[in-house]
C-alpha cells in the first residue's frame, strides 16, 4: 500500500498494461477514498453513536423537565427505579414478551413454511395472505386486535355463537395472561416473515444430502428433524436474533392494545420509557433506556454468538 | 427482478418435489397423493381464512359501518355502507392528508440518504483490508444489534435545532438504519468480482467515476432489498415519531392515528379508527402488489447465505 502509484495506465496502454501484468500492487494503490466512507459514519455518529454515549452519562443526573440546568446524582435513578420496583418489572416483561415472541413467531413461521413449501398455485396465494400483517403499521395491528378481543368484541361473539352461551372472556384484562396475549398478537404480525426465512432456507439446501436421505428411505419426519432442521441453523440464527432484538425494542403493537395495562402487566421498558418522558422525567427515562441498552448487551449478544456457533459445529 | 425467478422457482420446485416425494403424474399411488393434495389446499385455505382473513375482514366491515353499529365491532356486514362516508370524515377531520405529506417528507429522504450514503460507504468498507477497517465495519452495523437510546437522541436532535422537524426525523432513522444498509450492501459487494473494476481503473476512471458507473449499477438487487426494508421500516415506525416529531408542527401517519385512536376511542368509533388503517395500509399494500416477487426475495436474501 505504501508504494505511490504512478499515473494510472492511460487507455491506449490498457490492453498491454494488463497482458504485462506488474501490476497487482500499482493497482491497488489506487485507492477507494475515504470521503466515500465519511457521511455514512458521521449520520452515524450523529445520530447513533454520541446519542448512546450520552446515555451512559445523562443517567446519572437528575435532568427533569421541571428544572433549569442539572447535576450529577450517581446511581440514584436507578436506586430508585429498583426500589420502587418499576426496573424488575418492566424488564420481566420486557425478557417475557420478547422470548414469547421469539418463540411464537418463529413457531408459527416454521409451521407455515412446512405447510406452504410446495409450489402450487393455493400455496403461492397463501404465502402472499401470511405475508400481509409484516406490511401493516404495527399500531394498526394493536387496534384491530383490540377491538377482536375487547369483551363484546369479535372472538368473543364468535365463540359465544359456537357455544350457544353468552361469551365474555377479558382477553386484555389478566395480569397474568394478556401478556401472553400481546405476545400472540405480535407473533401473528411478524410469522409471514420469519415463514419467508425458513422458506428460503428450506428451498436452497444440497439437493444431494435430501437426496441421500431419501434412497435411504427415511421417513418424512425423520428427513425433517436429522437433516433439514440442522441445515436450517442460518434462517434459525436470523429468525430468533431478529425477533429476540426486534421485541425487546417493542413498543407499537403493546401501546395500540393494552397501553402496557392492566396494573403495567404488559408494560414493556419503551412503554415506560414513553411514559416517564411524558411526564418530564427525563432522566428516569433516560436510565431505563440505559437498561434497555444493557439488557439487550447482555442477553441478546450471547445468544447470538451461541446460535452461529451451533451454526458453525453442524 | 435479475435473482428472483433463480432464487425462487426452480429450487422451489425441485425441493417441494424431493420434500413431499409426490407430484409426479401417473407414479405409483398418485391417486393417494392426488386426495392428499385436495385436504392439504382446503387447510391451507380454512387456515388463511381464519387467521389473516378474520382479522381483515374485521377492519372492512367495521370500516364500512355507521358509528352507531360499530360501537361493538363484530365480524357482520355492515346494514348501512358507510364506507365513502367514514373515509371522508378521517380525511376532512383527521388530517390524514397532512399526516402523508409528512410520511412522504421523512420517508423519501430518509431512505434516499441511506442508500446513497450507504451504498458509497458499503463499497470502501467492502473492498478494503485491514484491522482498521474492521474495526469500522464493526461500528458500523453495530446499530442492528444496539437499541438506539432514544432520549439523548432527542437531545441531540434539540441541540441540532431540529426538534419537531422532518430533517430530524430524517437524521435519527438516517443514524438508526445506517447498519442494516452498510450490513447488507457490505455483503454483497464484497462478493462483486474485482476483475470488472481493476479494467475500469487502468482505463483511467477516478474512483468516483467506478463507484457510480460499474460498482453502483451491480450493487442495484442488493439496494433494491435494503431500499424495501428501511421503506417498510420507517413508514410503520411510530415510537421515535412520538419523540422527535411530537408537540411540532410535522405528523406522520401512523402518529396521527394514534392521535385520532386516542380521542376517538372515548366514543367508540371504530369505524373511524379503521377507516384510518385502510387508508395508511394502503400505499404498502399497493406497493407490495406491485413489488411482490422482489419483496420476497429481497427480504430472504439477507438471512440466507
Amino acid at each position: 500500500m505504501a508504494t505511490t502509484a504512478p499515473a494510472p495506465a492511460r487507455t491506449a496502454h490498457a490492453a498491454s498494461g494488463r497482458a504485462a501484468a506488474p501490476a497487482p500492487r500499482r493497482r491497488r494503490a489506487v485507492s477507494y477514498p475515504s470521503w466515500m466512507l465519511w457521511p455514512a459514519f458521521a449520520a452515524l455518529l450523529v445520530f447513533f453513536l454520541v446519542p448512546t454515549l450520552l446515555n451512559f452519562v445523562y443517567a446519572f443526573t437528575d435532568w427533569s423537565a421541571f428544572k433549569q440546568g442539572f447535576g450529577f446524582v450517581g446511581a440514584q435513578n436507578f436506586q430508585r427505579l429498583f426500589a420502587d420496583g418499576s426496573l424488575l418489572s418492566s424488564l420481566r416483561v420486557t425478557l417475557v414478551w420478547a422470548v414469547l415472541v421469539a418463540l411464537l413467531q418463529n413457531g408459527f413461521g416454521f409451521v407455515l413454511a412446512l405447510l406452504l413449501e410446495g409450489d402450487t398455485r393455493v400455496n403461492r396465494g397463501a404465502r402472499i395472505v401470511f405475508f400481509l400483517p409484516v406490511l401493516l403499521s404495527p399500531l394498526a395491528v394493536g387496534y384491530v386486535f383490540q377491538a377482536l378481543l375487547r369483551p363484546d368484541g369479535a372472538l368473543n361473539g364468535v365463540l359465544g355463537a359456537l357455544t350457544g352461551t353468552d361469551v365474555s372472556i377479558a382477553w386484555l384484562g389478566s395480569t397474568t395472561w394478556t401478556i401472553v396475549v400481546v405476545s400472540v398478537v405480535q407473533a401473528w404480525k411478524w410469522m409471514g416473515l420469519s415463514m419467508l426465512i425458513f422458506m428460503a432456507g428450506l428451498k436452497t439446501m444440497p439437493t444431494d444430502v435430501l437426496e441421500a436421505a431419501r434412497i435411504d428411505g427415511a421417513s418424512w419426519w425423520r428427513t425433517l428433524w436429522s437433516v433439514r432442521f440442522p441445515l436450517l441453523a442460518p434462517a434459525v440464527t436470523f429468525n430468533v436474533a431478529t425477533a429476540l432484538l426486534g421485541s425487546m425494542n417493542g413498543f407499537d403493537t403493546a401501546t395500540a392494545l393494552t397501553n402496557g395495562g392492566p396494573a403495567r402487566s404488559t408494560e414493556l421498558l419503551n412503554i415506560f420509557i414513553f411514559r416517564t418522558f411524558g411526564q418530564g422525567l427525563y432522566a428516569q427515562a433516560t436510565t431505563m433506556s440505559l437498561v434497555l441498552f444493557l439488557t439487550v448487551v447482555i442477553v441478546a449478544l450471547p445468544v447470538i454468538l451461541y446460535l452461529r456457533r451451533r451454526e458453525n459445529v453442524l | 427482478m435479475t435473482a428472483t425467478p433463480a432464487t425462487l422457482a426452480a429450487p422451489a420446485a425441485r425441493a417441494a418435489r424431493r420434500a413431499t416425494r409426490a407430484r409426479r403424474p401417473g407414479g405409483p399411488g398418485a391417486g393417494r397423493r392426488t386426495a392428499g393434495r385436495a385436504l392439504h389446499d382446503v387447510v391451507v385455505v380454512l387456515l388463511a381464512a381464519v387467521v389473516v382473513g378474520v382479522p381483515l375482514w374485521l377492519v372492512l366491515v367495521t370500516a364500512s359501518k355507521t358509528t352507531a353499529e360499530a360501537a361493538r365491532p363484530d365480524l357482520s356486514l355492515p346494514t348501512e355502507f358507510a364506507l365513502g362516508d367514514n373515509l371522508r370524515q378521517v380525511v376532512d377531520q383527521g388530517e390524514v392528508l397532512l399526516a402523508l405529506g409528512g410520511s412522504l417528507l421523512v420517508t423519501v429522504p430518509a431512505v434516499v440518504l441511506l442508500l446513497v450514503l450507504g451504498s458509497a460507504a458499503s463499497w470502501v468498507l467492502a473492498r478494503r483490508t485491514g484491522r482498521w477497517n474492521a474495526v469500522l465495519y464493526t461500528v458500523g452495523i453495530s446499530s442492528i444489534v444496539l437499541p438506539p437510546a432514544v432520549i439523548t437522541t432527542v437531545l441531540t436532535v434539540r441541540s441540532l435545532g431540529l426538534q419537531g422537524t422532518a430533517p430530524g426525523m430524517v437524521g435519527v432513522y438516517t443514524g438508526m438504519f445506517m447498519g442494516t444498509v452498510i450490513f447488507f450492501v457490505t455483503g454483497f459487494a464484497r462478493n462483486l468480482p474485482i476483475e470488472l473494476e481493476e479494467a475500469a481503473r487502468l482505463d483511467g476512471t477516478t474512483p468516483f467515476q467506478l463507484f457510480t458507473r460499474i460498482v453502483l449499477p451491480m450493487l442495484r438487487p442488493v439496494i433494491a432489498t435494503a431500499a424495501i426494508l428501511t421503506t417498510l421500516s420507517i413508514w410503520n415506525e411510530v415510537f421515535y415519531t412520538f419523540f422527535v416529531l411530537g408537540g411540532g408542527d410535522t405528523t406522520t401517519l401512523p402518529l396521527n392515528l394514534y392521535k385520532v385512536a386516542s380521542a376517538a376511542q372515548y366514543v367508540n368509533n371504530w369505524n373511524l379508527i379503521f377507516a384510518y388503517v385502510v387508508l395508511m395500509s394502503l400505499p404498502m399494500i399497493i406497493v407490495f402488489a406491485v413489488a411482490q416477487r422482489r419483496i420476497i426475495s429481497g427480504v430472504t436474501s439477507g438471512a440466507v447465505k
